[in-house]
């Protein structure tokens, strides 16, 4: 909502030249979503800050007639007037549009040298990454100073809030230090106003020419500011490179927070913590793919012609399978249509050719409704999926497919609870094995318990399961992930 | 020529063209039960002549004559259908429809067909197609019986088509006139004694020895014979004889079962494996018709089984009129095996009763066959759904057909033993097994009553052990039941549409999050707030709640104190087993997931030594914790117990409606995330803001003057100090709104529980009972025993009386400047209507500074406030109202004890229609 910028030295009210703002006259400019006010707190010779204050409008806010669409993004109890966000990167460009450029007419000289600047930054949102904080802003060499407060002060309980006041001051041109805040600001808040189109590469590698190419925490900027939108964010970094002329480094294809997606069941509505440390370990890059290759295989194995994947999230299954064509009928199932449309799009299935589009089709359901459109495949995989079930729904999966739907085969895999340990979950390590992998499992399984689960589930229904692990092997752990192949006895 | 077809059917015309099968069916038919082929050609190609289009317009009348048929509506097809290829997709259709098919032939001269054609104007078929017409059909005619159709009427001249009279009847299985009340007996094989001592219990009077037995005097009882009279028991001859007997003389309906029909065949002289007790029944004939003989004076008696009964036409439900006779005459001197097998011979393969309510069958019906007639209909009704394997005993493979069962009509039927009845989806299976020493089972209909008798003894060893059924089938529910586009019909509101959309939202919030379904027996609605008030300084009042109700004939109103808390619907039991009975009978119990060696601890399911559950408004267990839960409810079962509810109400459990505060108990993450923060940001932004801008201000009184042609450009510094103390002060108050409803919970006893409506117990939903018995009873019978559970404040308000208004807004006034949410106010009756139309079940009216955490703190602020009040209500009202209907109806849908998919298509759409998108903060 506010930002000071302050110029000590001499002749500080120079600022005012350079802003294009005359210290003298407060100023109020019509924005899209509000309205942004400049005037002085402090004008003296050795001291001036310029106030850049961002009046939203809450209630058109709420109304979604600003930057979202029908309002889904601001709740009407809401932040986004008083933080600091895109909101505010949008102004900077607006209001201080011309200082950007650097263009001060008799002040060039000015403006073409570093001065002693401090901007202070109101109610940054910065969920639980601080430490970013200072390596963001500590390679640009500022000095970083930032002040945390209680969510609550009557009720400390509550923890933290996630808004820090931050104060930055280097010695610096002052179209630098705009170029800064309106690239890092976004970064931290994680929340645009507005859809990340294409042109936001363009506006990123403009504002970061120069400090960006050469940053040690690019890929996190670039990543965050793109808002992991991945193919922006590849476009970003296949021109990042061109431009990095002196690296020698070779850029990672894949930075490690887009990694492939977890199945869209792992996905929690909306709270979903993808950055815990046991998150980003469980994604090493290979396990997924292990799982998905290991699955296919016994799949394979099988005979199966018409396979079903049941909880088929964004479609990484599904994908692998086209590729074979021993599976003639592939049937995705998942119970969340926003996965299907997903898993829609990123196999591409308006385009597909028709020979794809009659092996393939995605429906949703749900694993605790009898459904028969189940029935009549030769196998089926159920990849991460149950422990996603609560464990009194788990008899009725149990009998909706094993029961019901009885293919001959039968493809599950679940987390190892004991790898947990390997994980070096958390830093209580007295419980680590309490630690879930993610907030959505509502139970993971020991080997033990898998293996009594499924052979009591196959001999209830005439199936019998065979054990394999899935991903590096601890020889007292286990491996991460665990495989049973159900197969229907004649 | 009078002409009588069954009332279901379909009817090819069948004539060359311009021998008036058209024009006939105008006469004859409803314009919509014609579907004419030249019709279908011009629909498809704006020609009705166009005969290149042929098989496109033969494929579309076919689709429609199918939906037709799928409604139960008769259907002509008027083509000329000389051709034997085009009269196979007529017979195709029927067939596939379960019901009977009927050629109706124009059998013209050829020259008058030609004749006419020649003198039609609008179109002309060349002279040599009508020849060849003529001359198809002349060589059809004799065939068409042969073909399949069930009846061909010929009509030879112009005068004799001028002349027919078309008659409908109904065919024989439909008796929906009949009201009842019936006695639907079981299988009985021969277990005469049984049978006899279940028709006295039953209230009939029985002659054992004459073989007769008379239904109770003054109450129009019938009984129903599921069929398999025979075979097995002692008693086969005496069985028959009685049952014939009162099919005769109008006191029962019999059925025919797979016995019987054996019996039958074997009757006819079809050779037939005499095993399953059949040898005996043969036997027994035999001698009771030696001993007629003799008695007759006769010589030594005609052959047993020979084939000695005409072979008349198949199943007696072939014929479309009346009942057929069962034998009459002197029965001694008749040949008793030619009457059994004319008895046999003329039972039905079902019944539709009572308007549709209820359909008997020996081995059960779909849905789809009930009121049908075709052979698969008569096999599934006598055999059930086979599968055409034979399991390890030797026996046919059955499906579960009752499981996929969704009708609408109560089905009771026999064929498979179970030890003990078996209800599943509404459908009855009342063979008990009395002949391998079961019981005989009577199902009394339409008090759903079970009378039955033990066996004697075992008469008959079972082949296998009688099949007991995994009780848990009922509880799996079918993705049918509830996905994709429905209409729903309720007690309080005819029709109730769920979308796609909205059902695709409740699939995954139900498969995801809700508890186990056997639960969810109730979802509350959604609430309306008043319109919006008219006072400059509120946007609700209590005013406008008020005259919503007085406008509409309500005179008086209960208003409740609303607790600021999370909406919980508790169902407490007041034992373990009567969880078990009552809500998790047919739940898999979790035996398999327990057999898993637990799921990582955090279970919340259904386990052993739960009393309840505690639910969310979307059907989320309320507590992730089992353990808090089940404490809860052991608190609430120990005050019902204390209260002496359990006895007063007569039942072993309740369903409540309830708020379950601290707010901060169920809404910890909403709170620290988005209230506190948004109350953290605010205070800091704008007073750091107002700092600024105080600071700037104090700079200004030195600065020089601005020139005019930047004035408007210009901020208004002291003007934007002002507002900025303003918008610091709203968010202070907002935070101290949000703090009240917060308080920490270390124990249990930090709980507040405020029920405000018995919703049900067994056999009952209150909902007939007005809110202030229910505010009086809840105080009476939960207040002041355990700290946890509270009553609600409330007030009686006369909207006639002035002072009684006043009064209730004063009260309003006071606890919302309090600080309080502010109240519900409810007409005097739960379920009200003013005329026809439903009621809000309840209105709210929110206090001033509880709708900051609502509209935002800055809502107040007098230019917020001016565009906030414009909101429309309409569609939260529709929506409420909608969901309070489904809500009442789940709840008489399980006190009715309905089947779980009947409550669960309620309890689901409530959440469907929760999925609408709508202003959060109505």
């Amino acid at each position: 909502m506010l930002l000071t910028i302050t110029y000590t030295g001499q002749n500080t009210t120079d600022l005012g030249y350079l802003l294009h703002k005359n210290p003298y006259r407060p100023q109020v400019f019509e924005l899209n979503h509000g309205r942004a006010f400049v005037f002085y707190p402090e004008v003296s010779d050795a001291r001036t800050t310029a106030a850049l204050l961002l009046d939203i409008d809450p209630i058109d806010l709420a109304r979604g007639k600003v930057g979202s669409s029908g309002g889904g993004l601001f709740d009407y109890v809401n932040d986004r007037p008083y933080v600091s966000s895109s909101f505010l990167s949008t102004a900077i460009s607006r209001v201080y549009g011309t200082a950007i450029t650097g263009r001060a007419d008799r002040h060039q000289a000015l403006s073409d040298s570093a001065l002693n600047l401090t901007a202070a930054i109101t109610m940054l949102p910065c969920r639980g990454d601080t430490q970013m904080l200072r390596r963001v802003f500590e390679p640009l060499g500022y000095e970083v100073a930032y002040e945390t407060f209680l969510a609550d002060e009557m009720f400390p309980e509550w923890g933290a809030s996630s808004y820090v006041n931050l104060t930055i001051r280097a010695k610096v041109r002052l179209r630098d230090l705009l170029k800064h805040l309106n690239v890092l600001i976004p970064v931290f808040d994680r929340q645009k106003h507005y859809w990340v189109g294409a042109d936001e590469v363009d506006k990123l590698l403009r504002l970061g020419e120069g400090w960006l190419a050469d940053h040690p925490e690019r890929d996190y900027i670039t990543g965050r500011y793109l808002n992991r939108s991945r193919s922006l964010v590849n476009q970003a970094f296949d021109r990042l490179s061109t431009v990095d002329q002196s690296g020698g480094e070779v850029l990672s294809a894949e930075p490690d927070f887009a990694a492939d997606a977890p199945a869209a069941a792992e996905l929690p509505a909306t709270t979903a913590t993808p950055d815990s440390a046991a998150e980003r370990k469980e994604r090493k890059p290979s396990l997924n793919t292990l799982r998905l290759e290991s699955v296919a295989a016994a799949l394979k194995e099988s005979g199966a012609k018409r396979v079903i994947d049941l909880g088929c999230g964004e479609g990484n299954l599904l994908r692998l399978l086209l590729q074979n064509r021993q599976f003639t009928q592939i049937t995705g199932v998942d119970v969340s249509h926003l996965a299907l449309k997903r898993a829609h799009s990123r196999l591409r299935l308006d385009r597909a050719s028709d020979s794809v589009r009659e092996r393939i089709q995605l429906i949703q359901g749900s694993l605790t409704y009898r459904d028969s459109r189940f029935g009549s495949y030769d196998a089926a995989a159920v990849v991460e999926v149950i422990e996603h079930l609560d464990p009194s729904r788990l008899a009725a999966f149990e009998r909706v497919l094993f029961e019901f739907a009885k293919p001959l085969t039968i493809v599950l895999t679940t987390p190892n609870k004991e790898y947990n340990s390997v994980y070096e979950l958390g830093l209580d390590s007295s419980q680590p094995e309490e630690e879930l992998r993610h907030s959505d499992h509502r139970f993971e399984w020991t080997r033990v318990e898998f293996r009594q689960w499924a052979e009591a589930t196959a001999a209830k229904h005439g199936y019998e399961v065979q054990f394999q692990g899935i991903g590096d092997t601890d020889p007292t752990y286990g491996t991460p992930t665990q495989m049973g192949v159900f197969s229907l006895c004649e | 020529m009078r002409i009588e077809i069954p009332d279901l059917c379909v009817v090819a015309l069948v004539g060359a063209s311009g021998s008036g099968k058209s024009t006939f069916a105008r006469q004859h038919f409803k314009p919509t039960e014609v579907l004419s082929s030249d019709y279908f050609r011009g629909l498809i190609s704006d020609d009705e002549t166009n005969q290149i289009v042929s098989a496109e317009a033969f494929e579309t009348l076919y689709y429609v004559a199918n939906r037709r048929l799928d409604q139960g509506l008769l259907t002509v097809v008027d083509a000329t259908n000389v051709s034997k290829e085009a009269r196979k997709e007529v017979l195709h259709l029927a067939r596939e429809q379960d019901c009977f098919a009927v050629a109706i032939v124009f059998n013209l001269p050829e020259a008058v067909c030609q004749e006419r054609n020649a003198r039609r104007t609008d179109r002309s078929v060349e002279r040599r197609v009508i020849s060849r017409q003529s001359e198809q059909l002349r060589r059809s005619i004799r065939n068409l019986k042969k073909e399949g159709f069930r009846y061909v009427f010929v009509l030879s001249s112009e005068d004799e088509i001028s002349q027919v009279e078309i008659v409908r009847t109904t065919l024989w299985s439909n008796r929906k006139g009949e009201t009842g009340p019936f006695d639907i007996i079981g299988d009985v094989h021969g277990c005469y004694d049984e049978l006899c001592e279940l028709l006295d219990e039953l209230g009939y009077e029985v002659d054992a020895r004459a073989c007769t037995a008379r239904a109770p005097v003054g109450q129009g009882r019938k009984a129903i014979f599921l069929g398999d009279l025979c075979d097995r028991g002692p008693g086969n001859v005496q069985v028959l004889r009685l049952v014939m007997n009162m099919v005769s003389t109008g006191s029962a309906y019999c059925i025919a079962g797979n016995h019987d029909n054996k019996l039958l065949r074997h009757l006819r002289g079809a050779k037939v494996t005499t095993d399953h007790g059949l040898q005996l029944t043969i036997d027994q004939l035999a001698q009771e018709s030696a001993r007629l003989a003799d008695v007759a004076d006769g010589a030594s008696g005609g052959a047993v089984g020979a084939a000695a009964i005409s072979g008349g036409a198949g199943g007696g439900e072939h014929g479309v009129s009346g009942l057929a006779g069962t034998a009459t005459g002197d029965p001694s001197q008749a040949d008793f095996i030619s009457e059994v097998a004319t008895f046999l011979d003329s039972l039905v393969s079902h019944y539709v009763f009572d308007d549709g309510k209820l359909v008997v069958a020996h081995a059960g019906i779909k849905e789809r066959y009930q009121g049908r007639s075709s052979g698969r209909v008569r096999s599934f009704c006598l055999y059930g759904d086979t599968t055409g394997e034979i399991d390890e005993y030797g026996l046919p493979v059955r499906l579960p057909w009752a499981l996929d069962y969704r009708g609408k009509a109560t089905v009771v039927f026999g064929h498979t033993p179970t030890p003990e009845v078996e209800s599943v989806n509404n459908t009855f299976c009342i063979d008990t097994g009395c002949v391998f020493g079961g019981k005989l089972t009577a199902f009394r209909y339409p008090e759903k009553q079970i009378v039955q008798v033990d066996a004697r003894r075992e008469y008959y060893a079972p082949v296998k052990p009688l099949f007991v059924k995994d009780a848990s089938h009922e509880s799996i529910l079918n993705i049918e039941d509830v996905f994709g586009d429905k209409h729903l019909s309720t007690r309080l509101r005819r029709s109730i549409r769920i979308n796609m959309e909205n059902s695709a939202a409740a699939l995954e919030v139900m498969s995801r999050f809700s508890a186990d379904p056997n639960w969810l027996i109730y979802l509350p609605p959604t609430m309306s707030p008043s319109e919006t008030s008219s006072l400059p300084d509120y946007l609700e009042h209590p005013t406008e709640a008020f005259d919503y109700y007085r406008n509409r004939s309500v005179n008086q109103v209960v208003c409740e104190q609303k607790h600021m808390g999370s909406r919980a619907v508790i169902i407490v039991c007041k034992d373990t087993d009567t969880v078990k009975r009552r809500f998790l009978a047919s739940s898999g119990g979790g035996s398999s997931s327990s057999s898993s060696g637990g799921g990582g601890g955090s279970s919340s399911g259904s386990g052993s030594g739960s009393l309840g559950i505690i639910y969310t408004r979307t059907g989320r267990h309320f507590f992730d914790d089992h353990h808090t839960e089940q404490a809860i409810l052991a608190r609430l079962q120990a005050v019902l117990a204390d209260s002496g509810f359990w006895q007063d109400f007569d039942t072993d459990w309740v369903c409540l409606d309830a708020e379950l505060m601290p707010w901060s108990a169920k809404a910890q993450q909403l709170l620290v995330e988005q209230y506190s923060s948004v109350g953290r940001a605010g205070r800091n932004a704008l007073s750091s803001a107002l700092t600024a801008i105080e600071q700037a201000v104090s700079l200004l009184p030195e600065r020089e003057l601005i020139p005019m042609n930047e004035a408007r450009e210009t901020a208004d510094m002291t003007e934007l100090a002002l507002r900025y103390q303003q918008r610091l002060d709203a968010l202070t108050l907002y935070t101290e709104a949000y703090r009240r409803y917060c308080w920490d919970v270390n124990s249990l006893d930090d709980y507040r529980i405020a029920a405000f409506h018995i919703m049900a117990t067994e056999g009952r939903v209150w909902c007939d009972e007005s809110h202030l018995w229910q505010m009086q009873t809840i105080a009476r019978y939960t207040a002041d025993r355990d700290p946890i559970f509270v009553a609600t404040n409330h007030l009686l308000v006369d909207l006639h009386d002035p002072s009684s208004v006043d009064a209730a807004v004063q009260w309003w006034t006071e606890l919302t400047d309090a600080g309080g949410e502010g109240m519900v106010v409810k007409p005097f009756d739960f379920i009200a209507f003013s005329g026809n139309e439903l009621l809000q079940p309840a209105i709210k009216c929110r206090g001033r500074e509880y709708l900051r955490i609502i509209y935002g703190p800055e809502y107040l602020l007098a230019d917020n406030l001016k565009r906030l009040k414009r909101r429309s209500l309409a569609r939260k009202r529709n929506l409420a109202l909608g969901e309070f209907a489904l809500g009442v109806e789940s709840l008489e849908r399980f006190v009715r004890e309905e089947p779980l998919y009947r409550v669960h298509e309620c309890v689901f759409a409530v959440l469907a229609m929760e999925s609408e998108p709508i202003d959060p903060r109505l």
